[in-house]
């Protein structure tokens, strides 16, 4: 073994450096060359904006941790000296919280992309289990980031999650006490929480390299869900899916500046602008929005164990969720009685949301659950059963020669025809 | 959460949950603001007066901790009448050299002189409660200004069968209508220094214009720069998209 790589690269210092360690080549591979079905329609920007998202989100997270100061007596103090003395501070302060909506924004529509075009399926299961754990990731980075600013929704949002630990038999309360550093959530709680909200940034990076490495192993799902059978099935991932990714990034970057600069408090809770008082709990306690149609699930159980498993459970679903679904194809645009089902789950996720931001009370108890048997059943009853009822639509040739199921008889277009694919723009 | 209701929920939802929320305030009207909008502003003459009221009505009870004399620029005050609103205040100094704690005259770059040495002196003060801080109160309350703004116009006598708690004044926006605070704000509660005429409306629409400035001192900061990089985005934008249509044109 050894030896140097044969870079082919022209440039004599890239030509000496990618001998040495072939990066170029790796990057030239992976990044441009890289066979990528020709036919993506902008849903698989959100993979890409994703990656954009945690970026401006580690650069201004950095930024933030040189001002920010983990002390329950000054954490609120220190963000509001952030707003307001340090050099365009408040411009990184709401990027960042507002950077986390966005995240989650975009990981949500990936997600959805995921389901719709079955993503999941073999052979993408491992990519797909990654995703989900990035999910878990995620989620566990921006209740610990929400916990910082130290405000009274940071302190009793805390208080609460937490609690949720004291549900599991016997180890609960160890592990809260061992979450909390102590008795009730409180200076030390503050200081590990900040140090995770640190360190979980930098794992999200390396799970993303793994995410990406189980892509390029499988190649991409596309819109059709049909496997790529010939090179008139690609396009280099370079040139045309870097323009056509900048195109979203732009669009992402456009949303993400008219909420900073016109409307960067929208999407948080007014209440987190008091400073953390343990002796003052708020009228009501709600997580931010990405989270809550988790609580809406949480709450719509009447026993906290229950409760909690079934929270917990809406998330863990998803890691068995290539075998739940027993369809051998992959798009439902070729699956007619998949794809309601699967555009009416947004629907019942936005209305969990909505469940969540209201007090359990009155008809919101009875939507959140109807909404959360819904969300179950999707998942555990009716993928099951669908693959097996369904008559899915004839799938095209290939993506390059595609039938349109539509119009027609099913066969391939007759030669000659231009090949034009309806999902490209 | 601000979050849009989706229509039908809405319908299936409004009898019950407006039932069980009778005990709610009603939502504050909206009022027009100088800062609202992408090219919102603060109105100086306005923030200026409404620092007169805070001074002069609010600060005798509430805190404003996070701000600094200095800051005071951002309403149009000229260093100089800075220089002299700070030093209408003492304020702890250096040590002495016999080692006691001494008082000397309050300097721009001093934070607010607060009213009480601490929170529970100003329970103490205040039957009981305590007067919020207002350095980010706008942001601390829902639709905060809109919501201040109707506060301060919401006292009235309360309405037969309401037992008021001892000390407690009845306000139609307050969350439970029983507030602490008796009414701050009155006709001619403070004399303008430019002749304007001090109705309550009035003082607190000034007064709402400072506080809303005192929570988003960057607020005129953001929208300029906001506008510019919209803009720029939405020029990259349809380059980029241009760039893409070439790019894919062969494909196509």
């Amino acid at each position: 073994m050894g030896g140097l790589h044969k870079s082919e690269f022209k440039n004599p210092v890239i030509n000496w450096f990618d001998s040495r360690m072939p990066v170029f080549t790796m990057m030239q591979k992976e990044y441009g060359t890289f066979p990528t079905p020709r036919n993506f329609n902008y849903f698989w920007n959100f993979g890409a904006l994703a990656m954009v998202a945690l970026m401006i989100m580690i650069v201004t997270g950095i930024f933030l941790a040189m001002n920010y100061t983990p002390n329950t007596a000054m954490a609120f103090d220190s963000v509001e000296r952030i707003m307001r003395d340090v050099n365009y501070g408040w411009l990184i302060r709401y990027v960042h919280m507002n950077g986390a909506s966005m995240f989650f924004i975009v990981v949500y529509v990936h997600i959805f992309r995921g389901l719709y075009y079955g993503s999941y399926k073999a052979p993408r299961e491992l990519l797909w289990i990654i995703g989900v754990v990035l999910l878990l990731l995620m989620m566990a980075t921006a209740f610990m980031g929400y916990v910082l600013p130290w405000g009274q929704m940071s302190y009793w949002g805390a208080t609460v999650i937490t609690n949720l630990f004291s549900a599991i038999p016997v180890v609960g309360q160890s592990i809260v006490t061992l979450l909390w550093g102590g008795f009730s959530v409180d200076n030390p709680t503050l200081n590990r929480f900040f140090s995770l909200h640190y360190l979980l940034p930098f794992v999200i990076t390396g799970v993303v390299f793994l995410h990406v490495v189980a892509l390029h192993i499988t190649g991409s799902n596309n819109p059709l869900g049909i496997d790529v059978k010939s090179p008139q099935d690609t396009l280099p991932f370079h040139p045309y899916y870097t323009i056509k990714d900048s195109v979203g990034v732009c669009v992402f970057l456009l949303v993400f500046a008219i909420l900073v600069f016109f409307a960067p408090n929208l999407l948080g809770h007014p209440d987190n602008y008091i400073p953390a008082n343990p002796l003052s709990t708020p009228a009501e306690i709600v997580p931010e929005w990405y989270f809550l149609p988790f609580y809406a699930i949480l709450r719509s159980v009447p026993n906290k164990l229950g409760g909690v498993s079934l929270m917990f459970g809406a998330i863990l679903v998803l890691f068995v969720l290539p075998w739940l679904d027993t369809s051998p194809v992959r798009s439902a645009r070729f699956r007619p009685y998949y794809r309601p089902f699967v555009l009416v789950l947004p629907v019942v996720v936005w209305v969990l949301g909505e469940v969540g931001a209201h007090r359990p009370e009155g008809i919101w108890v009875v939507l959140g659950r109807v909404a959360t048997a819904w969300y179950f059943l999707h998942f555990l009853v009716i993928l099951p059963f669908l693959g097996k009822l369904e008559r899915p639509l004839p799938l095209p040739e290939s993506i390059s020669r595609p039938v349109l199921p539509r119009q027609g008889g099913g066969g391939p277009l007759p030669g000659g025809a231009p090949a034009k694919p309806m999902e490209k723009v | 959460m601000r979050f849009g209701l989706l229509a039908v929920l809405g319908l299936v939802a409004i009898g019950p949950a407006a039932m069980a929320q009778t005990a709610e305030p009603p939502a504050p009207p909206a009022q027009n603001w100088s800062f609202d909008g992408i090219f919102g502003t603060f109105d100086r003459a306005s923030a200026q007066r409404g620092f007169q009221v805070y001074q002069s009505v609010c600060a005798s009870c509430h805190s404003m901790k996070q701000l600094y004399y200095r800051n005071l620029t951002g309403i149009g005050l000229s260093e100089d009448q800075i220089k002299s609103i700070a030093a209408s205040v003492q304020v702890p100094g250096a040590l002495g050299d016999d080692g006691q704690p001494t008082e000397r005259p309050g300097l721009p770059s001093d934070h607010f002189k607060s009213p009480f040495a601490n929170d529970l002196a100003a329970r103490a003060a205040n039957g009981g409660a305590l007067p919020p801080d207002q350095s980010v109160l706008e942001l601390a309350r829902e639709d905060g200004a809109n919501y201040i703004y109707a506060l301060m116009n919401g006292y009235k006598e309360p309405p037969a069968g309401i037992k008021m708690g001892a000390g407690m004044y009845y306000n139609e926006y307050f969350p439970g209508h029983q507030i602490a605070m008796p009414q701050p704000l009155h006709d001619d509660q403070v004399e303008y220094a430019d002749g304007t005429k001090a109705t309550i409306a009035q003082e607190a629409h000034d007064v709402v214009t400072f506080l809303t400035f005192a929570a988003n001192p960057e607020l005129e900061a953001r929208h300029a720069m906001g506008v510019r990089i919209v803009l720029f985005l939405v020029f990259m934008t349809g380059l980029t998209y241009a760039v893409k249509r070439k790019v894919w044109a062969d494909v196509h």
